[in-house]
């Protein structure tokens, strides 16, 4: 049995695919589902580009194969503000505060501290530090992704209050 | 001096102060699809048909290749041809770019190896098949026979042979002038170092990809993924495949990071580009990360063996430096303008009444280098400011002081060294290096800082600082053009022929054009990196864009406007001199009401089937070009304050400071933008990250968990000042590249600060610097 | 770097996986995938069938029993390190955790899996050894119990036959007035450690009762520094008793390799065993 047929949810919407039992969630998201938002930066599981969360919880998508999402919940960066609706509160204060260059990064970014800002809605700059250890950034030095997180996560505090 | 400003500009110089939009910190125009998950990177980009491309590397570093034996994997599912050297015979060998020097083209690199293999990770065979999972199981069953032959690891050892004829140096890169000899034996001292920088590279988070298609319908090639330099590799790519330049078509989507190595012209793109015009289907290949570790070019390894010449005030009489640049197996496209580079701008920002440099160009078995991000400057600004320093030590004088002592004044400016470089002379256009080295000092508290720091060393802690000052250059002519056209709804597109590798170049050339135009920045479409949409163009690199095209974008914005004002002028009747452009609408100038028209109703009038443009060329549309004969030269100095762990020699900055005075920022975030992220590519370069091999030229660094790049962990708060002080008189805008002064000296601030820590000047000699190394180096300090 | 053909198979109960491992040749198990994945991804390994533990039932949760708590195979190590059991009662695996990777590998990764995986560097192994645990592993014939001690047989090799897996570890939870910490180096954070050091201090008055300290990273296994115990037990928690102890490890045979020779490795071991030592004492004293 080299393929078999998955059902699964993709930012809000049930799909159902044949994928080959060795292709990875993230070449499933991309090849097979058309979602190219999550990137492949390293396929050993160390840059973080290809962050996606699966039933909320950040994960290496290069690191899971496809099958094991059968019957799971998977958010990319496309369903962070879906529908051409308005920026995520993330997406909106890294681009006010030039948290991205060439952007190659930036999804795995996102999903990551998607899933970090609700754990810990009110984190200090140390604990946003720390939340993004395992996303490698070549462009930007990081500082201003920090700056947007922590404007982010006030945003977001607002929002709710 | 005014070499590259037109007459026509030279009347419209930005004037000095922020804009209404150039100047200030506006948010990217590029940022919407990036962060929606929507950009166009070179692995999104797929066609109906396509045949995924797989390379079959060289698994030895040197060995003579007897047989490629690929017919199992030709039967594999799946699989659609298996190429190996013989396949592509026709093609010659990859070029490179124009040079001075001489006899390089036997070094070149083949597409596909012939018969011999010259470095872990060269091509020897691809593989096209339907799907990627299939093309890398049928590239395992190729067979490679070859018989090992001795390796060369070492540039400082003799050089080897190449192949029958050759030997591994193809060139000695040599620049002088003034009494050298004669300086040295008036020397009231001689200072003598031996330096190294490792070998490490852009590492870009994207891999490279390239995507041909051949169009039959209209005889096009097309190559999609690329980058950088798309003029040049349209035209390389037809001229090695025996096609017209207008029949092949480069376009460029999103760019996930340059650095240098993205977009030269490597094997894979002329192999997906013959193989669409062969196999008649769409061929993509998409690098994989342990592919791009041995494949991708690498840089900047170098030894340096230095001499200074000194009077009794510290003052240089003379440097003569002799260098090993480790190329690596091949001469790739760059030639050899790495070592070009480090021979021309070694002498920085100091007054050298003499110089002499040879750069031995040698070749090894390991992966080819080129440039990466502050291109033999990084490596010379570490050997330089490490003479300084040792200067200093010698003579018994300050850091700052020595330096202080040998800076090129203001009042020298412009300053022309006998020397050139990249095929231009060395001047140095604009500068005011004693100040900006004040205004750093003081920014950073650098006095405090020492009473400080020997409070803290009395209380045992190991702390240092160090500095370095640093010289860049940017804005390489030739040339550059933009055509900017309004249309009939008012909506401004400019094409240019640069490229984007993630920097900004979209937002900066649109807020110069808004700001030319008076029009609203984000609505103005920038095309770059397509063949398709402008003839000729000279891409991203060296810093050139904000530049090169940056002036190009002024003069055709600061055109089109002459142009609107001049039909508006007829049409409100009144003299274009008394007109204005404020949000896209034509006004009077002195803001009094009166009659207005907008850009839009402006183009329409000047479309071709408005009756007053009969006899004329229609369009609301200018294409300007800018040339430049010189460089101009960004410059600043970076500060570094660090502690040593002394159990595990583990260095940790605590603070840093870059000053870059860049001449003019069009916008500041982004500026510091670059400048933060080159610091943490310079902090890598610094102290991380090295491409091992081990003694039989087997890459050791091949994982992300071993090439080891600065995570948001290592990264220190970095202060940036950015001044203003020294406009180059280059350009319309005043501006100079900000690529690469925050990678630049990185390296030299990090060793003297290490220096400082351990209270021995000159113990730091190699880059980067290991824990393991600083913990042996505790172990000899007093 | 995509993996090369293999057949899947997701049982769903421990026997299903037993049947499996008795009748499959060249077969893996795949507990989270951080370590597995990479390797199948750049084909360094090349199962022919993949057993996906993923959805076998019994195989997670962390329970107090006895003076042990017991963590399934497959608990994924965000969960272990986020438990309120595990934070009061086991700090120094908490503390260790932190150090594994990143949030995103453990929130895949499992305590099963790393243990089971046995890098020379990985932090959780020698927490485990630190703590004396018991691994319950089974196959056709039964659960069988096993020390953490004899589970290293060899360079990332686990004393595992190959139709057994690892079902659950028991860690014992130290007596009160126990003091631990962790401490490693790594070039960079998340990294796999150039050399870790877990320390456990029980102390009875002013005098060390009981010492266990094990370094990660220096060989093939984890290394337990039983002479250095026996020098710490009886003597006060002192700079001087720490430094003898630490000490120690100028003896010890350490890997090498370019980034991190033998004589590092055993500078970085006393060094780091030191400094773990320093805050398990002041951790005790609390």
């Amino acid at each position: 049995m080299t393929a078999r047929r998955i059902a699964l949810t993709v930012n809000g919407a049930r799909h159902e695919a044949e994928t080959p039992v060795r292709q990875h969630l993230a070449d499933f998201l991309r090849g097979t589902l058309g979602l190219t938002g999550t990137h492949l930066g390293c396929e050993h599981g160390v840059c973080g580009a290809c962050t996606v969360l699966l039933d909320g919880r950040a994960v290496r998508a290069c690191l899971i194969l496809a099958v094991q999402a059968e019957g799971r919940s998977v958010t990319t960066v496309e369903g962070l503000a879906p529908d051409n609706g308005p920026l995520h509160p993330l997406q909106a204060a890294f681009c006010a505060n030039h948290g991205l260059q060439c952007g190659f990064c930036t999804p795995g970014m996102l999903t990551t501290l998607a899933e970090f800002l609700k754990d810990s809605p009110d984190p200090t700059e140390e604990e946003v530090r720390v939340a993004i250890s395992g996303n490698l950034c070549r462009c930007t030095g990081y500082d201003s992704i920090v700056a947007a997180t922590m404007e982010a996560a006030r945003a977001l505090r607002e929002a709710r209050a | 001096m005014m070499d590259g400003i037109t007459p026509e500009a030279a009347r419209h110089i930005l004037p000095a102060g922020p804009g209404k939009v150039v100047g200030r910190g506006v948010a990217r125009i590029e940022d919407g699809p990036l962060l929606r998950g929507e950009g166009r990177f070179a692995a999104d980009v797929n066609f109906p048909r396509q045949l995924h491309m797989r390379v079959v590397r060289a698994e030895l570093a040197h060995a003579r290749l007897l047989r490629v034996d690929a017919s199992a994997a030709r039967t594999m599912p799946g699989v659609v041809a298996v190429w190996t050297a013989e396949d592509v015979a026709e093609i010659p060998p990859i070029p490179f770019r124009a040079t001075k020097v001489r006899g390089l083209e036997p070094y070149c690199q083949p597409v596909l190896a012939r018969d011999r293999l010259r470095y872990v990770g060269e091509p020897v065979a691809v593989v096209f098949a339907d799907d990627a999972y299939r093309a890398e199981d049928a590239a395992e069953m190729v067979v490679v026979e070859a018989e090992e032959l001795p390796v060369l690891l070492d540039a400082t050892a003799p050089p080897a042979e190449f192949a029958p004829g050759l030997d591994t140096e193809p060139t000695v890169v040599r620049k002088e002038y003034g009494e050298v000899g004669a300086a040295f034996r008036a020397a009231h001292a001689v200072v003598e170092l031996e330096l190294s920088v490792g070998r490490h590279s852009g590492v870009p988070l994207e891999t490279r990809g390239a995507i041909a298609r051949y169009d039959a319908s209209s005889d096009v090639l097309e190559l999609h993924g690329t980058a950088k330099k798309q003029h040049w590799n349209r035209d390389e790519i037809a001229r090695l495949l025996g096609r017209p330049p207008n029949g092949v078509h480069l376009f460029e989507g999103h760019v996930g990071g340059g650095f240098g190595v993205r977009g030269e012209l490597y094997p894979e793109d002329l192999l997906v580009c013959a193989a669409a015009l062969r196999l008649r289907r769409p061929i993509k290949w998409i690098e994989d990360r342990r592919e791009h570790f041995v494949a991708t070019n690498h840089s900047r390894e170098q030894h340096h063996r230095i001499r200074a010449a000194v009077d009794a005030e510290g003052r240089l009489l003379a440097i003569d430096d002799a260098f090993f640049h480790d190329q690596g197996a091949y001469v790739r496209t760059h030639g050899a303008r790495v070592a070009d580079l480090a021979a021309g701008m070694l002498p920085g920002p100091y007054r050298l009444p003499a110089y002499r440099v040879a750069g031995h160009f040698r070749l090894t078995n390991k992966t080819p280098a080129a440039t990466y991000r502050a291109p033999g400057r990084f490596e010379t600004t570490f050997v330089r400011e490490r003479l300084m320093d040792a200067i200093a030590h010698r003579l018994g004088l300050d850091p700052v002081e020595v330096r202080r002592r040998n800076l090129v004044a203001a009042a020298e400016m412009p300053f022309a060294r006998p020397l050139d470089t990249l095929g231009t002379d060395i001047i140095l256009d604009s500068g005011d290096y004693e100040g900006l080295l004040d205004k750093a000092l003081a920014r950073f508290g650098w006095d405090a800082m020492q009473e400080e720091l020997a409070a803290r060393r009395a209380a045992g802690e190991c702390v240092g600082a160090g500095l370095a000052f640093f010289v860049e250059k940017s804005g390489l002519g030739p040339s550059d053009g933009v055509r900017i056209s309004i249309d009939a709804t008012g909506a401004v597109e400019l094409v240019s022929g640069a490229a984007s590798v993630g920097q900004g170049v979209e937002t900066v050339l649109a807020q110069i054009c808004a700001e030319a135009l008076g029009v609203d920045y984000a609505r103005v479409r920038v095309v770059h990196g397509r063949t398709d949409r402008i003839e000729f163009g000279n891409g991203a690199h060296a810093s050139r864009v904000t530049v090169m095209s940056g002036s190009a974008t002024w003069e055709a914005a600061l055109a089109v406007r002459e142009m609107a004002l001049e039909t508006a002028g007829t049409l409100l009747q009144l003299p274009p001199s008394e007109l204005t452009i404020a949000e896209g609408v034509v006004c009077r100038a002195d803001g009094a009401t009166g009659p207005s028209v907008t850009l839009a109703e402006v183009a329409r009038r000047m479309g071709p089937n408005a009756p007053e443009m009969r006899g004329r060329t229609p369009g609301l549309t200018a294409e300007r070009w800018f040339w430049s004969d010189h460089m101009a030269y960004p410059y600043g100095v970076h500060l570094a304050q660090l502690r040593i762990d002394r159990g595990t020699g583990a260095v940790t900055v605590e603070r840093y400071l870059v000053a870059n005075d860049i001449g003019r920022a069009i916008n500041p975030v982004l500026v510091e933008g670059q400048i933060r992220g080159g610091f943490a590519q310079g902090l890598g370069g610094a102290l991380f990250e090295e491409f091992r091999y081990d003694p039989q030229g087997q890459p050791l660094s091949t994982t992300f968990a071993d090439y080891l790049i600065p995570t948001i962990a290592e990264m220190p708060v970095v202060d940036v000042l950015i001044a203003e002080d020294a406009p180059s008189p280059l350009n319309p805008l005043g501006v100079k590249g900000a690529g690469e002064g925050g990678t630049n000296a990185v390296g030299a601030a990090f060793a003297a600060a290490v220096d400082d820590a351990l209270r021995r000047p000159g113990a730091v000699t190699s880059l980067p610097i290991l824990p393991a190394q600083v913990r042996r180096m505790l172990d000899g300090a007093a | 770097m995509k993996p090369a053909p293999f057949a899947y198979h997701d049982p769903r109960s421990i026997e299903e996986v037993l049947d499996l491992l008795a009748s499959l040749d060249n077969a893996r198990l795949l507990a989270g995938g951080q370590s597995l994945m990479p390797m199948l991804n750049m084909r360094v390994a090349f199962p022919d069938h993949l057993i996906d533990l993923n959805r076998v039932e019994g195989l997670t949760g962390i329970m107090e029993e006895g003076g042990s708590i017991r963590i399934g195979a497959m608990t994924r190590q965000r969960d272990i390190e986020e438990s309120e059991v595990i934070r009061a009662r086991l700090p120094l695996l908490a503390e260790a955790l932190s150090h594994v990777g990143h949030r995103q590998t453990r929130n895949r990764g499992t305590i099963g899996g790393s243990l089971c995986n046995l890098d020379p560097s990985a932090e959780l192994v020698a927490v485990a050894t630190a703590l004396d645990a018991v691994l319950e592993v089974q196959g056709s014939a039964g659960i069988r119990e096993l020390s953490i001690h004899d589970f290293p047989v060899g360079f990332m090799t686990p004393a595992l036959a190959p139709e057994e897996m690892l079902t659950a570890i028991r860690l014992p939870v130290p007596p009160a007035g126990h003091g631990t910490a962790f401490t490693e180096f790594a070039r960079r954070h998340g990294d796999y450690a150039i050399v870790s050091a877990a320390v456990l201090l029980v102390l009875e008055g002013s005098r060390i009762a009981r010492a266990s300290l094990t370094l990660g990273g220096v060989g093939a296994g984890p290394l337990r520094l039983r002479t250095a115990e026996a020098m710490l037990v009886g003597g006060a928690p002192s700079e001087a008793t720490f430094g003898a102890a630490a000490a120690e490890c100028a003896g010890i045979e350490a890997m090498s390799d370019p980034q991190a020779p033998a004589w590092y490795r055993r500078r970085l071991s006393a060094v780091l065993t030191r400094r773990a030592l320093e805050t398990a004492a002041a951790r005790a004293a609390v």
